[in-house]
């Protein structure tokens, strides 16, 4: 995921002043999303007293629905996961909310993977 | 190089509208039936600019889009400044904003049609006035929508007012729409005025809650029409459906792959389903009341 992100020029550009960490949680998995300047790196959990600004937990069965090439209704937006309560998002929300379109792409990302892997199928 | 004109002309008119003095910009194209088009919250009548060019529609239809004050050329009303208290969109005010537009144009009960706060704002309108209009047709039609984020992070100063307007509701475009359709729908947020989308929200989210009032909406006065974008979930198909059930009307279109801007997130698609609609409310327009 980092990869897509950071070997996007545009994405990294639209992302240059954003400094955060971030949990991603997929159940019990965690994730650490560290952001500089728009540069994605990833660390995987368990995690011994994690820093992070915002934290935004959903069920695998969730992310999944949300990275499908056509997500179903309401699962094919974090803002409509939010409202469904499939994805909570809390924390200081700062950097999430003045910067929403490009964390709505930075964690779409995968679906334009799926979509890849099917063209190529 | 070819000059494409659009057959809009494009106008102003000031009226006073709650104690105040508002200038407002509208739209018009076609003849025939008269039909208003109000825009959605935070964004202005630049969404209707599909239903306005297409021949099929203004071929027996004067259609008629405006901007509220505040939104799109329509300036807040004339002596505004910013020591006045944070802008808030009341149902009086909305329809008296309607009342007014229709009376300046001296419009014969005009069909209108309205999209999300104005899905909203045309069943008041039928409850309240049914008499003046010949029938309402909404769009992303709920009595009442939960908030389900801090409204607040849409009007600060260390947040980008545009940006976040656009990043809240871009998922509320179908994920089918047309690349060109979509950011042009995003970038009516993106300019939306300061507090304005916050604002308007406050009739969407509190002011102009009907729940209690919505069934006594009589459709034989004025027909009542539904169409509902399947991706909406602001104002989602089954809000519209419980709408449907309320004021006992099976008047309702749900339009599959469609979101919460059908007709200016993808218009072509979206005419395929007004079309047939309007044609029936102008046929339920000239039937005589019982």
């Amino acid at each position: 995921m980092p990869a897509l992100i950071n070997r996007d020029a545009v994405l990294r550009h639209r992302g240059r002043f954003i400094i955060t960490t971030f949990l991603a949680e997929s159940g019990t998995d965690q994730y650490l999303f560290s952001i500089d300047h728009g540069r994605v790196a990833v660390s995987s959990g368990p995690f011994v007293s994690p820093r992070w600004q915002f934290a935004l937990r959903a069920t695998p069965e969730a992310w999944d629905r949300f990275w499908l090439p056509i997500p179903p209704p309401g699962s094919h937006d974090l803002m409509g996961m939010i409202k469904f309560k499939t994805l909570i998002a809390e924390g200081d929300l700062h950097p999430f909310m003045s910067n929403l379109l490009w964390f709505k792409d930075v964690l779409a990302a995968p679906r334009q993977l799926a979509t890849i892997q099917d063209v190529v199928r | 190089m070819t000059a494409l004109f659009d057959p809009i002309i494009g106008r102003y008119v000031t009226l006073e509208i709650g104690g105040r003095t508002c200038r407002i910009y509208m739209e018009e194209a076609g003849s025939g039936v008269p039909l208003i088009c109000l825009h959605t919250a935070g964004s202005d009548s630049r969404q209707w600019r599909g239903v306005l060019n297409d021949s099929d529609v203004t071929a027996k239809h004067r259609v008629i889009a405006f901007d509220l004050p505040r939104h799109g050329k329509s300036s807040p009303p004339i002596g505004w400044t910013l020591d006045e208290p944070d802008y808030a969109l009341t149902s009086e005010f909305y329809i008296e904003v309607v009342l007014a537009v229709s009376a300046a144009l001296e419009l014969d009960r005009p069909l209108v049609v309205g999209c999300s706060i104005g899905g909203r704002v045309v069943l008041q309108l039928a409850l309240k006035h049914p008499e003046k209009f010949g029938g309402v047709i909404g769009l992303q039609s709920g009595a009442h929508v939960n908030p389900y984020y801090d409204l607040e992070w849409l009007n600060r100063p260390d947040v980008h007012g545009g940006m976040v307007c656009a990043g809240i509701v871009s998922g509320l475009v179908g994920p089918g729409a047309p690349e060109a359709d979509r950011w042009e729908t995003l970038w009516h947020y993106m300019q939306s005025g300061p507090g304005v989308f916050k604002g308007d929200l406050h009739f969407y989210k509190q002011d102009g809650d009907i729940r209690e009032t919505v069934s006594r909406i009589d459709t034989k006065e004025c027909p009542v029409f539904l169409l509902s974008g399947e991706y909406d979930y602001s104002a989602t198909p089954d809000d519209t459906k419980i709408v449907a059930e309320a004021i006992r009307t099976d008047e309702i279109t749900i339009m599959p792959g469609l979101g919460h801007f059908p007709m200016s997130e993808d218009p072509a698609r979206f005419l395929e389903y007004f079309r047939p609609v309007l044609e029936r409310a102008g046929q339920a327009r000239e039937r005589p009341v019982d």
